[in-house]
């Protein structure tokens, strides 16, 4: 629109600028609060005070658990019916939204005429899932949660990655939502 | 031969002193960094499960260079590969000696001065081997036929000789001010007070503005952050290049050597040496500038004199890393414009300043 406009006062351009020395000495005096204060909190903490002020940002990971947000996706676990058997039907719904095409499903057939068809093994690589939760949305049983929080998941070679149903079934949720 | 011991021993304290607070510096710079930046800093080596603030780490290092594989390129000749490293350390150590790290001490009937190099040219000799660290890192960089180190040591050349001069020209006006290059006598011209006895008489008082060039100088001398082109990790790796396990630990402890020299440079010329506040060793303790007096033993004034050239250094080394981390990097131009067209006529002004200032009051 003509008229109207905001006039953005330039920083000022003088020797003072110039010589960086003000914002260097600023730039000295952050870094040396950071520096004091944590030393500080730091040294506190060795006698035993000030616990509830954390010193710096950093968990020390393994020993100091991180805390989990109650959104995080973590592991897959897969959920039993009262009698132990898999509430899973094998419908595909999961191996076929997967975008990482990491689940892997052989169904069977099960004696009960109103659930019919169960898994006989299943399958997620873990190395190529990208836990973005699409299978926990799609299943129409609930069957499978992403609540596990364990995110040390490594392996000496690729099968190692692969999670099986029974370990799947065999997961306890630890997230804290539950 | 009692002589000849007694150097001995200096030599191996300064010596020891200069390499140990190096190692530190290596510690020093992970945790300092670390607590400037909210982190905790290397804490995982440990001996016998004592994890001791990190210091192990100092130990790791060395062993993990020293058993990696010493690489040379083909088509090098390996002597003088090999060289470069011990040009470099060697220059890196050697104007400590002529820094006098206390005054006197009293040792049955006789007098040792705390100094290795009793010299009247101190400082001259300090800033000649100092202008002299460009030849490890010329050699470095030529040697092993590598664009990148060549471009690094082109970039140490433009810079290190262009604040070199600068160096040397600003301590002139430190130099009008004592009126001597002896640097045992610049410290006893600062080891006494001013003002009715309240403010000691150090260099930084009297000279601020050469204060805050040498400071810059000896930054950029250091080839470290923010003057670091030489090295440039982020963009050609710098004249090191082509060096791999000690060899390249040989020039990175060099860094921090030159750190603390200039550290040590810093405190003789500039914060009064060995020289305690309001200990005055010919009344024989503290002369407080309220009046009172406090009687210390010459063995007891001797030590506190050592202690407080150490305690010096390590806060002038704190400081220096304190920019180091506080600070982004120059490019090259600017580095050099810096050196040339301010820092240099800064000094030159200085110079000039206490030249006219010490001709009106008339010393």
């Amino acid at each position: 629109m003509p008229g109207q406009f905001k006039k953005v006062r330039r920083p000022p351009d003088n020797w003072r600028v110039r010589s960086y020395l003000p914002a260097i000495l600023h730039g000295l005096w952050i870094t040396a609060h950071h520096f004091f204060r944590n030393l500080f909190i730091f040294t506190a903490h060795r006698f035993g005070l000030l616990k509830r002020v954390r010193a710096g940002v950093v968990y020390q990971w393994p020993e100091e658990p991180r805390p989990v947000a109650p959104r995080y996706r973590g592991r897959h676990r897969l959920l039993k019916r009262p009698d132990g058997t898999p509430r899973c039907v094998a419908c595909y719904m999961c191996e076929t939204i997967c975008p990482a095409e990491c689940i892997h499903i052989i169904p069977q057939e099960v004696p009960d005429p109103f659930i019919e068809k169960a898994p006989r093994a299943f399958y997620i690589d873990l190395s190529k899932c990208i836990f973005c939760g699409y299978c926990v949305e799609a299943c129409p049983e609930d069957a499978i949660r992403m609540d596990v929080f364990d995110f040390r998941l490594a392996g000496y070679d690729r099968f190692q990655m692969v999670l099986d149903m029974e370990t799947m079934l065999n997961s306890e949720p630890s997230h804290p939502s539950q | 031969m009692q002589t000849f011991l007694i150097e001995v021993g200096k030599a191996l304290y300064l010596f020891g002193g200069l390499m140990g607070l190096a190692s530190i510096l290596t510690w020093l710079e992970r945790k300092q960094s670390a607590l400037m930046q909210d982190r905790v800093g290397a804490n995982r080596a440990r001996i016998l499960g004592l994890r001791l603030w990190g210091l192990p780490h100092i130990i790791t290092d060395a062993v993990k260079l020293l058993t990696k594989e010493d690489f040379v390129p083909a088509g090098v000749p390996a002597w003088l590969h090999a060289l470069a490293p011990w040009v470099t350390l060697t220059v890196a150590c050697l104007p400590a000696a002529a820094i006098p790290f206390g005054h006197v001490f009293p040792w049955g009937g006789q007098t040792i001065d705390l100094q290795l190099m009793d010299m009247q040219v101190g400082l001259v000799y300090t800033l000649a081997i100092a202008s002299m660290a460009i030849y490890g890192v010329i050699l470095a960089g030529w040697v092993t036929r590598n664009k990148w180190s060549v471009l690094g040591s082109l970039r140490a050349a433009a810079q290190l000789i262009g604040f070199g001069v600068v160096l040397g020209v600003s301590l002139i006006g430190p130099v009008l001010l004592y009126g001597t290059l002896n640097l045992q006598e610049m410290v006893r011209w600062q080891d006494t007070t001013v003002l009715h006895g309240w403010l000691p008489r150090w260099g930084i008082f009297f000279q601020p503005l050469a204060f805050l060039v040498f400071l810059t100088v000896g930054i950029a001398e250091t080839k470290r952050i923010p003057f670091d082109l030489p090295e440039g990790e982020s963009e050609i790796i710098g004249y090191f290049l082509e060096y791999s396990g000690m060899k390249f630990g040989a020039f990175f402890l060099a860094d921090f050597i030159e750190t603390v020299v200039v550290a040590m440079l810093t405190v003789t010329v500039f914060l009064g040496g060995w020289s305690v506040p309001y200990l005055s060793a010919d009344q024989g303790g503290f002369v407080w500038p309220w009046g009172t007096y406090t009687a210390v033993s010459s063995v007891g004034i001797a030590l506190l004199q050592m202690a407080a050239f150490w305690v010096k250094v390590f806060a002038v080394c704190w400081f220096l890393l304190l920019i180091r981390w506080t600070l982004p990097r120059f490019r090259i131009d600017q580095a050099v414009r810096l050196g040339w067209q301010y820092l240099l006529p800064l000094s030159v002004l200085n110079a000039f300043g206490t030249a006219v200032v010490l001709l009106m009051i008339g010393r």
